[in-house]
């Protein structure tokens, strides 16, 4: 490694990751690079560094999820941390306790690092100003999951090289989902050109704001994009009727072969899964040459091995 | 416990050497305010040479402003149901440190006020604990579901200044309609807070790119303005006496200047919340800045404030909604609506003064005169026989905004170290001294 270049821990000098919205382009590259070496680390042998022993992670879920759980599990305990996990299901909420109720019970223990899910927007911002150890924002409601877009960032940098030439189109279900905005702002950040693509429904009020191409019509959002990025159409939020059916949605907004080939010859596929197979892509092309879908998995846990170190570096007595 | 002001003995007070401002008669000029057995006795330059009263105490107000109190049309009140929010005698307390002499009370409590016990009540208890006039305006439905009328005359003769569904909305216009038509026998104001249910949907901030960005569903304008369209329809047909309790945009705004222009006893209020804040203000995910209807954009504000400037907008209200940890403490999608604002009305306001965008009597005019006339109330003028409810009020000296000091119970106050300048020096109400400023 170049001894000139400066850490990623000093480039990243934040005490939380809550969102992607502020960071700046050289941060995110440091988090990218730092997260190259971890996936070296986690394909050798030996897995384990050594940089959060001592440390303890809570993982403080209030939404299921198994895969954003246990790759934040395994990431930290390969950097040697002490791992809990705790689910909270909606019913401590009914009991009455709230949510920063919870974070002064969890912060009396001591925890280095919490990893938090809510189902909330902004419920990771409320902890975070109330406990004294670094947050790290594994998707809070509608609004961020910047690990995910980091992750994304860093499949795509392995397979396509550097982001700024390239034309990402994000597809479906933009309203509901934290992984499009948090996808939407690091692009952005790193010089790609981002289009959004689905049923006017699905789409927020003021999107065109945020510095994206707005299309519905699939066939010509993705004329011409390097990277297909699929999103689950995420049935169980929605409050009524956004699209009348599945083979509806499937028709117009379903990725298939037919529909794929109107990006540019080699395009990528993505997905941050649990994918619907059927109701968002087609399952020839979920498991096909194109699909990235597993290699996001692995970069899954390199990144929040990043992360993860990163923060460490700025803990108090770090 | 009986206030004090029941148990002074009350003395003949004169404030010389003050700014004068009566609204009611477009008066803004040095002079005198004479007080005496709980009415005003003469104002203005001309009670410079009036005779001043027997053992009359005599304040030298040093050029600070003598005007009508602040009569607050859209108050939510605790009790009875949620004392541990907020009280009569906290509001009262609260009040009286704002300027407010006369709190209009939404019937949004529990019980609801909807039944003239209720009304009797509020006026007993108010009477032995609050410092501050409160006048109850009664629900338009029966437990404000939205469904049957309540009794709208036997209410009014218990006291009920007015009739509105507090936070709720009617969305039956058959209800509305009937309401408008049947308080008009009785001269009676409605005052509605239209905001569509159904297109307000699980929405928690104004609908844009500030809520997209921070994953926050959306209202949008269109749930004020079409229920506002609907309801100006419901006007018109049946001549009752409408009033929107609180608009928030543009086209609102828009929609109530043709409505005057067409002759319709249509009258709307703002809150000084929202002449003083926009949706960027909410920032990163501030409870405290969730309200109803939410805050909007830049342009509404200005829009708002131009309202208040040219007399389209006829009052403006503090829309006081107490909030207790149990329901702010949350995550902002999951958090209840609501800000305190007694305390911060009259600053909140002068800012628009201030900042030169309208005039001290404008704004006084909103604030007392107006939402007198509207509830056919004596007070909101100083004129010879008119309650002795009146603030002395330095409209330059500044202040900053300490949450945990406010009177109410409830701290949720969207101004918490917010610059401000004005300050309510003291206020009377019928003639006795409720608050007197002693210094921050």
């Amino acid at each position: 490694m170049n001894e000139l270049k400066a850490s990623p821990a000093a480039v990243f000098a934040h005490r939380h990751l809550l969102g992607i919205e502020g960071l700046l382009p050289a941060e995110i590259i440091a988090l990218l690079d730092l997260a190259e070496e971890a996936v070296e680390v986690s394909r050798q042998v030996e897995k384990k560094k050594a940089v959060l022993r001592g440390r303890t992670q809570i993982n403080l879920f209030f939404e299921a999820s198994t895969r954003t759980q246990s790759s934040f599990e395994l990431a930290g305990k390969r950097l040697g941390a002490d791992v809990m996990n705790m689910s909270v299901g909606s019913s401590s909420v009914k009991k009455g306790e709230t949510l920063i109720d919870t974070a002064m019970t969890l912060n009396a223990m001591n925890p280095d690092i919490l990893v938090v899910r809510h189902h909330a927007a902004g419920a990771v911002h409320l902890l975070a100003q109330k406990v004294g150890c670094s947050v790290i924002n594994a998707g809070d409601g509608a609004h961020e999951h910047p690990t995910q877009a980091l992750l994304d960032a860093l499949t795509i940098r392995r397979h396509k090289g550097p982001i700024h030439d390239l034309t990402v189109a994000i597809c479906g279900d933009i309203l509901h989902s934290r992984v499009a905005r948090s996808n939407i702002m690091l692009l952005n950040a790193l010089g790609a050109r981002v289009r959004c693509i689905g049923p006017s429904t699905l789409l927020p009020k003021g999107l065109d704001r945020l510095g994206v191409e707005i299309f519905t019509d699939m066939r010509k959002g993705l004329k011409d994009v390097d990277i297909v990025m699929m999103l689950r159409l995420q049935r169980e939020r929605m409050d009524g009727s956004f699209v009348p059916s599945v083979r509806e949605y499937f028709h117009f907004f379903g990725l298939d072969a037919e529909k794929l080939a109107y990006a540019r010859p080699g395009a990528l596929v993505m997905h941050p899964g649990p994918m619907n197979r059927g109701v968002e892509i087609d399952s020839a092309i979920a498991d096909g040459p194109q699909s990235l879908i597993r290699d996001q998995v692995e970069m899954g846990v390199a990144v929040r091995m990043a992360v993860l170190e990163a923060l460490a570096q700025n803990l108090p007595n770090g | 416990m009986m206030p004090d002001r029941l148990k002074d003995s009350q003395r003949p007070l004169v404030l010389a050497n003050a700014r004068v401002i009566d609204p009611s008669r477009k008066l803004d000029a040095r002079g005198s305010v004479i007080l005496a057995d709980g009415v005003i006795v003469a104002a203005g330059p001309e009670a410079d040479s009036a005779a001043v009263p027997d053992g009359a105490e005599i304040v030298d107000c040093r050029g600070a402003a003598v005007m009508p109190g602040l009569i607050d049309m859209r108050v939510f009140i605790g009790e009875p149901g949620g004392e541990h929010r907020e009280t009569f005698a906290s509001a009262g307390q609260s009040a009286a440190a704002g300027g407010v002499t006369t709190v209009i009370m939404m019937p949004d409590t529990d019980p609801v006020i909807d039944d003239v016990a209720l009304v009797d009540f509020i006026a007993r208890r108010t009477r032995d604990t609050a410092l501050v006039n409160v006048m109850p305006m009664a629900a338009v439905t029966k437990g404000l579901k939205g469904r049957e009328m309540t009794e709208f005359g036997l209410l009014q003769d218990a006291g009920a200044v007015g009739f509105t569904d507090g936070r709720h909305s009617i969305t039956n216009a058959l209800v509305l309609r009937r309401a408008l038509t049947y308080a008009r026998d009785f001269g009676a104001l409605i005052m509605h807070h239209p905001a569509d249910p159904d297109l307000t949907g699980s929405g928690v901030m104004n609908e844009g790119e500030t809520a997209t960005r921070l994953g926050l569903s959306g209202i949008p304008k269109e749930a004020e303005i079409i229920m506002l369209e609907r309801d100006i329809r419901l006007a018109a047909l049946t001549r009752g006496r409408y009033h929107a309790a609180q608009i928030s945009c543009a086209e609102s705004l828009e929609i109530i200047r043709r409505a005057k222009k067409a002759g319709l006893a249509v009258s709307c209020g703002v809150s000084a919340t929202h002449l003083a804040l926009n949706e960027l203000d909410i920032g990163p995910y501030r409870t405290f800045f969730r309200l109803s209807p939410p805050l909007r954009s830049e342009d509404d504000r200005q829009a708002m404030i131009e309202g208040v400037a040219d007399g389209s907008i006829d009052v403006i209200v503090s829309s006081h909604d107490p909030q207790d940890v149990d329901t702010k403490r949350h995550p902002f999608a999951e958090a209840a609506d609501g800000a305190v604002g007694l305390e911060t009305l009259l600053a909140a306001t002068l800012r628009l003064v201030n900042n030169g965008d309208v005039d001290l009597l404008t704004v006084a005019r909103a604030l007392s005169t107006r939402p007198a006339e509207l509830l056919g109330l004596p007070g909101g003028r100083l004129t010879p026989g008119a309650p002795a409810d009146i603030i002395l009020v330095d409209p330059a000296m500044p202040w900053i905004c300490d949450g945990e000091k406010l009177r109410s119970r409830s701290k949720n106050t969207p101004f918490e170290g917010a610059r401000f300048e004005g300050r309510v020096l003291r206020t009377i109400v019928a003639g006795r001294t409720v608050y007197a400023y002693a210094g921050d």
